[in-house]
């Protein structure tokens, strides 16, 4: 593409872009602003669940459809820890060894024996979500399961200057978002088992023949990506509670996180969800009957001009 | 290869044979009937209560009506038109089901209504689906309903509202038929009497995440008009308590049915003094309701899952599927001639139910009664609606002349 061209559709995009942002601060500041901030925190569970699905779906080459189950998983089990033991933490904390537990599982025992075999793998893992969404179904039933914020984070915070109000849980999401970025970003690239990993994903018989169990290194991996969505599940079971069918919403949004964001890049992962978050909560703020066609709007712009993502390289 | 196939040919006619023969035999003792709700999906909660209040009107007659043993076949969708379609195609084609019951939710029934059409020797009476359009727009010669539907519903809560004090609302309302009818219920009554509703939210169904919504409300309305049902309305509920809100609520039927009032978590007591329309009212004290009520609790204990009183799903599939049954009694199960007697019996019936007697229009839709109430707090700390109201006889014209009604859609009616 030449540069006119490049230069041209930039313009295209940032000048209605603009545009908005503008008239949005004039309109109305407090809505623009509270939108903008609901934008980040919801693109913060988005992150926190669709890094887990990156880390499977982009570095391991594992298309893992029954990601959005496990989030489902983890959040029943969050919400039951959560209300029996009355401890926020020790529900996050089971949500997420659940979710990496069936993770393993999965792992050890299915895929390990089609690694490589995308359309085996992605059947498989249709299945296994009708199965898992089945089976949560008949031992939970169909009730809404909504967890309590931690009675740190309950209520509104008040006094914010430009917003007045706003939801303490909600914004304690996004530093939880970063943090669990940052981290992430931080266990890839400067850790020795990140950088396995890594390695594994490149040539996995070379890692191998350094002496490395290479299954080991991709079933922690799998654990992890799991775990995040277990996690995701035990965060989102306060804020859009459980009930059957969030499986397939989170799944849905993870792909198009990861599609945007380009596959296997946690900061890809991230700049997917901001967008995604953003795009949806001020579409359903100015124009919530067609809210859903701005998400796929994004869609259809990044795989017309980056079809590998935003941040995405070739394999 | 070739004889493989014909072998395969061979067995197939065999089992078609052996399969009309049997089908045959069977219809003679047995009648099938369909029954879908949605067990997934957004409405998940409430479709599961709505196959307890069928099935309850079954077992209150050991499984017979008309003579024969009422054999149930179960479907599921997950409140999308489609999905509801092809599980009813399912249930009439592969199972050849004799009558449908279902389905829940206003987008399917329109949907259903209309596949109602190419099967003019199947009966198809409504689940709860309350839109509109489904009985007023191109009615379908064979689909029934014997529930009033979301407008309906809603007759006299208008008032209510204005003698709260409520004199401007803003609207929050999911994008899909049911709730147009329900909010053109409301505010024909509330606009005409002088209210006003100066902002409209039509958020998608199944959204999840109101912040947005939240953040729009306007600081000089008195009260917020929430027409969202199952997980929508907890959420809902849920993020503008968190959120700091404050504003009453005036609820649509199923945005503080008992499904809600008793979600998994902790007891919104903000919901208290919530006002809604609906056909149900859970304190309602007739013996009718109450001997409904104390089958319902009976057959289905809390710890089994259910709720501590019928929610509006039960109730009207319970209604629904006994006018099936009634139906089935009255021309004492004869379904021969593409069911013609069945439907001449359905269309003439007075249905005794335990909100009341109901009749059915011209179009097939149920005349009956609706019920303004209120939330409040019994001595355990259970929330339950109240009666405050109750207004029998509800057309689907809503008691006005056929050329001032106007449908309800996101824009009609209007009075900003």
């Amino acid at each position: 593409m030449s540069r006119i061209w490049k230069a041209f559709w930039i313009l295209a995009l940032a000048l209605p872009l603009s545009v908005f942002l503008v008239w949005g601060i004039w309109h109305n500041a407090k809505l623009f602003f509270i939108t903008l901030l609901n934008g980040l925190t919801l693109a913060s569970l988005y992150f926190i669940v669709a890094s887990g699905f990156t880390l499977v779906f982009g570095l391991m080459r594992n298309v893992n459809l029954a990601h959005g189950s496990l989030y489902l998983l983890g959040g029943y089990v969050g919400y039951f820890v959560g209300a029996k033991t009355g401890y926020f933490v020790l529900a996050l904390a089971a949500g997420f060894v659940a979710a990496a537990f069936v993770g393993l599982l999965m792992q050890v025992a299915i895929f390990r024996f089609m690694q490589g075999q995308d359309l085996r793998q992605t059947m498989v893992t249709i299945g296994l979500s009708i199965v898992i969404a089945d089976l949560l179904l008949w031992a939970i039933g169909a009730q809404v399961h909504q967890l309590s914020a931690p009675d740190g984070l309950a209520g509104p915070l008040r006094d914010i200057p430009l917003i007045t109000a706003y939801s303490k849980y909600r914004m304690a999401l996004l530093p939880v978002g970063i943090a669990i970025g940052v981290l992430l970003w931080l266990f890839l690239n400067r850790t020795r088992v990140g950088m396995m990993i890594r390695a594994g994903v490149d040539d996995r018989a070379m890692l191998a023949a350094t002496g490395i169990n290479v299954n080991l290194v991709f079933a922690a991996t799998f654990a992890i990506g799991a775990g995040l969505a277990g996690l995701g599940g035990v965060i989102g079971a306060v804020e859009l509670s459980m009930v059957p069918g969030e499986d397939v919403r989170l799944l849905l949004a993870s792909l198009i996180v990861v599609i945007v964001g380009g596959m296997g890049s946690v900061v890809g992962a991230a700049v997917g969800a901001t967008i995604l978050g953003v795009a949806e909560t001020y579409g359903l703020a100015y124009a919530p009957t067609y809210s859903v066609v701005f998400t796929f709007v994004i869609l259809v712009l990044v795989l017309a001009f980056r079809p590998r993502g935003i941040l995405g390289q070739a394999a | 290869m070739k004889s493989s196939k014909r072998v395969f040919l061979r067995t197939l006619a065999g089992a078609a044979v052996f399969a009309a023969f049997s089908g045959a035999a069977f219809a003679q003792q047995t009648v099938k009937i369909g029954l879908l709700a949605t067990l997934e999906g957004p409405f998940a909660a409430g479709g599961a209560d709505g196959m307890r209040g069928a099935e309850l009107a079954i077992k209150q007659r050991n499984g017979m009506a008309g003579g024969k043993k009422i054999v149930l076949v179960k479907a599921s969708s997950d409140a999308k038109p489609d999905v509801a379609v092809n599980a009813t195609r399912k249930l009439v084609e592969q199972d050849k089901v004799d009558i449908m019951v279902g389905p829940l939710s206003g987008g399917e029934g329109i949907a259903v209504k209309e596949y109602s059409k190419t099967q003019p020797n199947i009966t198809f009476i409504n689940g709860s689906s309350g839109a509109q359009a489904t009985t007023l727009v191109n009615p379908s010669p064979n689909f029934f309903r014997f529930n009033t539907e979301g407008a309906q519903w809603m007759v006299g809560l208008g008032k209510a509202a204005l003698d709260k004090g409520y004199k401007r609302v803003m609207l929050i309302a999911e994008d899909y038929a049911f709730p147009y009818s329900q909010v053109q219920g409301f505010m024909s009554e509330y606009c005409r009497l002088g209210g006003k509703v100066p902002v409209k939210a039509w958020v998608p169904l199944g959204g999840k995440d109101y912040a947005s919504v939240i953040a729009r409300i306007p600081k000089d309305v008195d009260a917020l008009l929430v027409v969202l049902g199952g997980a929508d309305a907890v959420n809902f509920l849920n993020q503008y308590e968190a959120a700091g809100g404050d504003k009453p609520i005036v609820g649509g039927s199923i945005t503080v049915s008992q499904d809600i009032l008793n979600y998994k978590g902790k007891r919104r007591d903000s919901l208290v003094g919530t006002i809604a329309g609906a056909p149900i009212a859970d304190a309602y004290d007739h013996p009718d309701f109450k001997a409904f009520v104390s089958a319902y609790q009976k057959e289905y204990p809390v710890s089994s899952g259910a709720y501590p009183s019928p929610s509006l799903f039960a109730l009207v599939y319970y209604i629904n599927m006994k006018a099936a049954l009634d139906g089935l009694d009255a021309v004492k199960g004869d379904l021969s001639g593409g069911q013609a007697k069945y439907r001449q019996a359905l269309s003439k019936m007075t249905l005794k139910t335990p909100v009341g007697d109901v009749r059915l229009d011209a179009n097939r839709q149920a005349i009956g009664t609706t019920f303004i109430t209120e939330v409040v707090k019994d001595a355990q700390g259970n929330l339950f609606n109240r009666v405050l109201r109750k207004v029998d006889g509800i057309d689907q014209m809503l008691g006005m002349p056929k050329e001032q009604f106007k449908m309800g859609s996101r824009d009609e009616p209007s009075c900003p």
